[in-house]
């Protein structure tokens, strides 16, 4: 009955209701990957292709650059997993204040949320990167990826507020009554009683967006910054073969590979113990 | 002074409450008083304002006009503190009371800890006291979703009586339970009223009402229509809208 939930994509993936079953996936799995193999290696560009896209020269040669870039997007995700959960939870709550007083409050998050969501994530590190260092502030930081870093975490906050909103009104209105009965001010109420609930509410999709920003790191480097994508580029402009990208991109897939496994895996288990908790 | 205000003013009074959401009146002009030591039964149909009239009275819900009264004292007031109001006013919900991210001593012991700032050890010593006389001594470590909705019920009864509070405010607590988990909870309550707590209830339980009340308001259109003991308001109701209800109540199999 909790079997389906029990199972992460992969397990499931070859899951054998007999080893039949199990013959027969594998068969198939063999014939259509194989089968798409054989078209691609087969069709009339493949040699440019290869040599283009796929030469193992290159790769080696570009490697050190390539994972040299991809340390700058390590260090970006790093420091952006570290600042979006607390600015957006920051300003989910001050969207969820109630009361007249908190009117202004409650203004500045939806603007906030408004403006960040609705900018193309794109836009806002070009703006940003190069708009804010143009202006010559005394006092404020020059560096593109200092400002690549802060549009990467306005946007990404602003749609994580959202996730924590969902999250804060999904818990039904008579626990914060409760909370509230018990004489905790509003802020005690949201910190003891709702938040909790609520964060656990929409850990699945906290870990998606997870997943997501770790590829959208790399669009730092449409500010010149020398991260993995850029080194490519710069190797790739010299020589003419598009192999670098290869490197970035198998750099990319073995950390978000693992993530989304471990996001997968994360959600089923926490359906389970869901599902199992309902007496 | 006590004796002589709660001689003087009824414990809670309401008086020409109004109450919007929007354009929708739903309490409009209610005059409700309540004495110390009085069980007080709300009934009406459902959307009559029960609930919001009790959310009123803690404070959850601003009103719009008139006055709400402890001891004779304005809680509607601006500037009265409300966290102050709330703790001598218990509250419980007909569903998802408990805070199901915590144990039944953490939720009972929260208010206390965190609004009064007592100390945890005093704290846990009154709820495990609390909590066994109302028979959960063996539930303490438990977390909601693994005990009966009968015993969340009690445990929320138990955590709003942590503050000691002067009129206890129960909404329909038994509406969502099963019905043979009804009883229990009915009979904490029962134990409540022979101690003498001030209480309001918010009831579809006619048979319970007609039992632990001394008296029962019918509310009608935002007001309270007609205010009996209960054998009189049961028994020759004055009112033809009473009638009406008592009559579907009688129908649907509830008294
Ligand atoms: N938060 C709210 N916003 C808008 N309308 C509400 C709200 N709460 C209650 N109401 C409306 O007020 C009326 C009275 O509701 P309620 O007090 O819950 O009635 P009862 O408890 O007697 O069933 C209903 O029509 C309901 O739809
Ligand atoms: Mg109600």
């Amino acid at each position: 009955m909790i079997a389906p939930a029990r199972e992460s994509a992969l397990s499931g993936f070859f899951r054998q209701e007999g080893a039949r079953a199990g013959v027969i996936a594998v068969v198939s799995t063999v014939v259509f990957f194989g089968g798409a193999a054989l078209a691609v290696v087969n069709s009339p560009n493949w040699p440019r292709v290869r040599d283009q896209f796929f030469s193992g020269e290159d790769f080696v040669e570009a490697w050190p650059d390539v994972v040299g870039g991809f340390w700058l997007n390590v260090q970006l995700f790093f420091w952006a997993m570290l600042l979006i959960p607390v600015v957006a939870m920051l300003v989910a709550v001050m969207r969820s204040l109630r009361g007249p007083a908190f009117a202004p409050i409650r203004l500045l998050s939806v603007v906030f949320t408004d403006v960040f969501r609705g900018v193309p994530l794109i836009l806002l590190i070009l703006l940003l990167g190069f708009g804010v260092p143009a202006l010559q502030i005394a006092g404020l930081p020059r560096g593109a990826t200092f400002w690549g870093l802060v549009a990467l975490t306005l946007s990404y906050s602003a749609y994580t507020a959202e996730i924590y909103r969902s999250g804060i009104d999904a818990v039904p209105e008579s626990q914060r009554s409760s909370a509230r009965s018990l004489g905790l001010t509003q802020m005690q109420a949201l910190r003891f009683a709702i938040l909790p609930q609520a964060v656990r509410n929409v850990v699945p999709a906290l870990m998606n967006t997870v997943v997501s920003l770790q590829k959208d790191v790399a669009l730092i480097s449409v500010l010149g910054v020398r991260d993995a994508t850029r080194e490519a580029q710069i190797i790739t402009s010299r020589t003419f073969n598009y192999t670098p990208f290869l490197a970035a991109t198998v750099l990319f897939l073995l950390v978000s590979i693992p993530l989304t496994r471990y996001v997968d895996w994360f959600t089923a288990r926490d359906r389970r113990l869901r599902s199992q908790a309902q007496v | 002074m006590a004796e002589h205000a709660a001689a003087a003013a009824p414990k809670l009074e309401l008086v020409d409450v109004v109450k919007r959401y929007g354009d929708r009146t739903v309490l409009d002009g209610m005059t409700l008083s309540i004495d110390e030591h009085e069980v007080v039964c709300l009934i009406g149909p459902s959307g009559c304002g029960k609930s919001t009239l009790l959310r009123c009275v803690d404070l959850l819900d601003p009103i719009d006009a008139g006055a709400i009264r402890l001891d004779g004292q304005a809680i509607t007031r601006p500037g009265v503190d409300t966290n102050a109001v709330r703790r001598r006013i218990g509250i419980v919900f007909q569903s998802f009371n408990l805070f199901p991210h915590m144990s039944v001593l953490d939720n009972v012991t929260l208010g206390a800890r965190r609004a009064q700032r007592r100390d945890r050890v005093d704290a846990e010593a009154q709820a495990r006291e609390l909590l066994d006389r109302f028979g959960l001594g063996d539930k303490i470590d438990e977390f909601p979703n693994r005990i009966s909705g009968g015993q969340n019920q009690r445990a929320a009864i138990v955590r709003a009586l942590m503050s000691d509070p002067e009129i206890l405010l129960l909404d329909e607590v038994t509406s969502a339970l099963d019905p043979e988990l009804v009883g229990e909870v009915l009979g904490v309550i029962r134990e409540l009223a022979d101690r003498g707590l001030t209480m309001v209830l918010a009831t579809h339980e006619m048979g319970f009402a007609r039992d632990v009340a001394h008296r029962v308001c019918f509310l009608h259109e935002g007001r309270v229509l007609e205010s009996a003991p209960p054998q009189e308001l049961f028994g020759s109701p004055r009112h033809e809208r009473t009638q009406q209800f008592l009559q579907r109540v009688t129908e649907a199999g509830r008294l």
